[in-house]
């Protein structure tokens, strides 16, 4: 297993090292400069000439690569041309944010998607099947940020049930984060809760001919028993697979929503960053979800072989 | 179902816990914003946005009024000698900043130096002029200029005349926590979220200030920031979109607020800046540039994308500026731009690449004028690109035509010098006119207010035959709040002033 492990770890360095050269270089490609985002209607020559050199971006580029990668390999990823923040100390403030996102637009998703996808599959074939398929349809297709609206029109403007947009922290106030939350959770989780729907539905209909449920209802037991106990649980087995593959879906989607809902998240910081050329946060992001899956997958192979005793050996 | 009792269980908590405690704290007002500010250095800050913060949170030297004068603010009064090249200043007694240190000349004079020698300082060019700073008394700050500049107290009236607490200020790191002088003090920011200020309790005009706290929350949508407002979550805010204004008219519970802007559209021309898109007949014959100018209706164009809301421009100046210029714009006269065209041995159609931001309003305006321009055989290629990427194609002069704002200044220099003149900083289409040069320079030596307006008269006719910037609009400035608000004055700069804003129960 430790082996397995340091394998792994090792084989993740030239990787990292790659993304360092392609975020650097794909950077450098982009046009539009940063001192000219970061000076706005200041345009003297001189003022120009000393904010490059403030920043080394007169330096050769290769050298203004291994200046950074330098610092990062130290643990500093720099500071935000447009604030004047450490990139580190940012990152740590929005990934949280968009973390909590996240799960619970998950959470939404798995109730909708699961609930839907049993009640299409027991009900194959009839009306009930087929307005959940329109539902879950609708919800693949529907905007994040059109659906976000309306429902800042319902739920804010008109009810004045929620906040329209905006963010507080759990550890400041848990009641009026949730409440913050809820509705772009429920915004990001209605588009995963179609996916998750579609492949419920189609491993309950495959679990629901198999031969123990016809011997479960053989055996007398109450339909609803059925359908929980011995039919969901063998067909979770494919949407467990589902949901962790769509987390990283999530982080898409949360670019649109934390921008409809003005969430202060991760998503929100990247999209600013790039508009604003802000070249050390995007490195440092790019790096950061890179490490992050790197990880995840490492995760995945070392989970993979707990639960399969045939991979041991390999 | 086993699960159905638990899920309907959950609904009445989930109703207690949309309803519950949506109320907030009575003496705090929550501002809008269209955009997160950046450093909240006023030496190193470049956003509109961020000048929202500064004016609640700092003061300056001096400040305008309603209609773009001059009046007191950090500066009791001050005096130009003859020559023009002395700017003495009196400041006020008693001002202490937020962390208790005095205000005085010596503080005055450390942030003016600030600003001029700091590396990467934007403020350089605005106070360029100032050749030395001396302390002639407690109170007295004596500017010694290079040569007379009749918009340097205008410059003061922004970011350049702010004022820092030298002893906190030199800590470095002033953008995380700033400190000033005016009547909020800086709490907390998260970027992209919020910006919290109180009340500064040992301010000198404290009780012209009815808040406790104030909250700025940058919320880009315009929709969702106009849902913000509906909902109650916001008390006011900037940047109502034009198309909005019958939505919040019709809202019994909110207020509406506008006012002409400082700032414009307009087309910049590529007239000799660089080679590759400078031998067509527009950088050559002016007489091609004034048919496109007149092919296009600019009031058509306000109502059909504006809603009627903005003001058609001809010029660089403003409607509420008093060196505004009594030129009429043109009426659209197709007939006469063919005649021009044809005068100027122009084939049509004539194809011009036109350099648009990929906005919505950008785009919409763009279309409308290429169908305007049709009619007169000008064939408009848009080429929608992203701000940045625009902005660096307009300097490096990768451009035959392109379509950007100016956010607009107090004093007319700002708005013209360095768009007109051959050396300007801002004149991507690389204009030049000896004469415009000279009336321009005259127009900054003299603080002659008439004189001034003459000579701007004549850059405004002149600019009006060459057109190396076609003028479009004027963006008005759209407030909208609460009806509960009350004192509120908008600005032409756009700013809000706290000074006797109040909210009723």
């Amino acid at each position: 297993m430790l082996e397995l492990v340091v394998k792994r770890l090792i084989s993740a360095i030239p990787t990292l090292l790659l993304v360092t050269l392609m975020v650097f270089s794909l950077q450098k490609l982009l046009p539009g400069d940063p001192i000219t985002a970061m000076a706005g209607e200041e345009r003297n020559p001189e003022v120009i000439a000393q904010l490059r050199e403030q920043y080394h971006l007169n330096d050769p580029i290769p050298s203004q690569y291994f200046h950074w990668v330098g610092n990062a390999l130290h643990g500093d990823f720099g500071m935000s041309l447009r604030t004047q923040e450490p990139v580190l100390q940012l990152i740590a403030s929005k990934l949280p944010v968009t973390l909590e996102l996240s799960l619970l637009a998950m959470i939404v998703a798995l109730i909708i998607g699961i609930t839907m996808g049993v009640v299409a599959a027991v009900n194959k074939g009839t009306w009930i099947d087929n307005s959940t398929n329109f539902l879950a349809l609708s919800g693949i297709s529907i905007p994040h940020f059109w659906l976000g609206v309306l429902l800042i029109m319902l739920f804010s403007v008109k009810l004045h049930w929620l906040p329209a947009s905006g963010y507080v922290p759990f550890s400041e106030d848990p009641l009026q984060n949730l409440k913050t939350m809820l509705l772009p959770a429920a915004v990001l989780g209605t588009g995963l809760s179609a996916t998750l729907m579609r492949h419920t539905r189609a491993a309950m209909i495959a679990v629901m001919k198999a031969d123990y449920i016809r011997t479960a209802r053989a055996k007398g037991l109450l339909s609803g028993q059925v359908i929980m106990k011995h039919a969901l649980r063998n067909a979770l087995v494919p949407i467990i697979t589902l949901t962790t593959l769509l987390f990283g879906e999530l982080l898409g989607g949360a670019v649109l929503c934390e921008q409809v809902f003005t969430i202060p998240g991760f998503g929100k910081m990247i999209v600013d960053a790039v508009f604003n050329r802000d070249y050390a946060v995007v490195q440092g992001v790019v790096m950061v979800v890179a490490v992050g899956f790197l990880l995840m997958n490492l995760l995945a192979d070392v989970l993979y072989v707990l639960v399969n005793p045939r991979m041991r050996r390999a | 179902m086993k699960f159905a009792p638990r899920l309907t269980a959950c609904i009445p908590a989930l109703l207690l816990l949309t309803t519950a405690g949506l109320a907030h704290a009575e003496g705090t007002l929550r501002i809008g914003l269209g955009s997160d500010p950046d450093m909240l250095d006023p030496a190193t800050a470049r956003t509109y946005y961020g000048r929202f913060i500064f004016s609640a949170m700092c003061e300056r030297l001096v400040d305008v009024d309603q209609h773009l004068q001059i009046v007191p603010g950090l500066v009791k009064d001050w005096a130009y000698s003859d020559d023009g090249k002395t700017l003495t200043l009196h400041l006020r007694e008693g001002v202490t900043f937020h962390d208790g240190e005095k205000f005085d000349a010596n503080a005055a004079k450390y942030n003016i130096e600030r600003y001029l020698t700091l590396p990467g300082s934007l403020r350089k060019s605005e106070l360029s002029s100032i050749d030395t700073v001396d302390v002639t008394a407690p109170l007295t700050v004596v500017l010694h200029l290079k040569t007379a500049d009749a918009a340097l107290l205008m410059q003061m009236t922004d970011r350049a005349g702010t004022m820092m607490a030298p002893a906190a200020t030199a800590k470095g790191n002033v953008s995380a926590h700033p400190v000033c002088s005016g009547p909020y003090e800086f709490v907390s920011r998260v970027q992209q979220d919020r910006i919290v200020l109180k009340r500064f309790e040992n301010y000198w005009n404290k009780a012209a200030y009815h808040f406790d706290k104030v909250v700025f929350l940058p919320i880009p949508d315009a929709s969702v920031r106009l849902a913000n407002l509906r909902a109650g979550d916001l008390d006011i805010t900037e940047g109502i979109a034009a198309s909005d204004t019958a939505t919040v008219k019709a809202d019994s519970n909110l207020q509406l607020a506008s006012t002409i802007g400082l700032g414009y559209m307009g087309l910049t021309i590529n007239i000799a800046n660089g080679t590759a898109n400078t031998n067509t007949p527009l950088a050559k014959e002016a007489r091609v540039r004034q048919a496109l100018s007149l092919a296009i209706d600019r009031d058509a164009l306000n109502q059909v994308v504006f809603q009627g809301q903005y003001t058609p421009a001809n010029q660089a100046f403003s409607p509420v500026s008093p060196y505004h210029a009594d030129v009429p714009i043109q009426k659209r006269d197709i007939e006469k731009a063919k005649a021009l065209l044809a005068a100027a041995g122009v084939k049509t159609p004539l194809n011009i690449d036109f350099l648009v931001a990929n906005n919505p309003t950008s785009q919409q305006v763009a279309q409308v004028l290429q169908a305007m321009v049709s009619e007169a055989g000008i064939n408009l290629n848009l080429q929608m690109t992203e701000y940045a990427t625009l902005l660096d194609r307009q300097q490096s002069g990768e451009f035959s035509m392109s379509m950007s704002g100016w956010s607009g200044r107090p004093d007319p220099d700002g708005d013209i010098f360095s768009f007109l003149s051959t050396k300007g900083g801002l004149n991507d289409g690389k204009y030049s006119n000896p004469q415009v040069d000279q009336w321009l320079q005259q127009a900054r030596l003299t603080s002659d207010v008439a004189q001034r307006k003459t000579l701007y008269k004549q850059v405004v006719e002149q600019a009006n035959i060459d057109n190396p910037l076609i003028y479009l609009y004027f963006e008005p400035r759209i407030f909208g709040m609460n009806k509960k608000v009350t004192g509120f004055v908008p600005y032409a700069d756009g700013l809000i002033r706290l000074q006797g804003l109040a909210l009723n129960p």
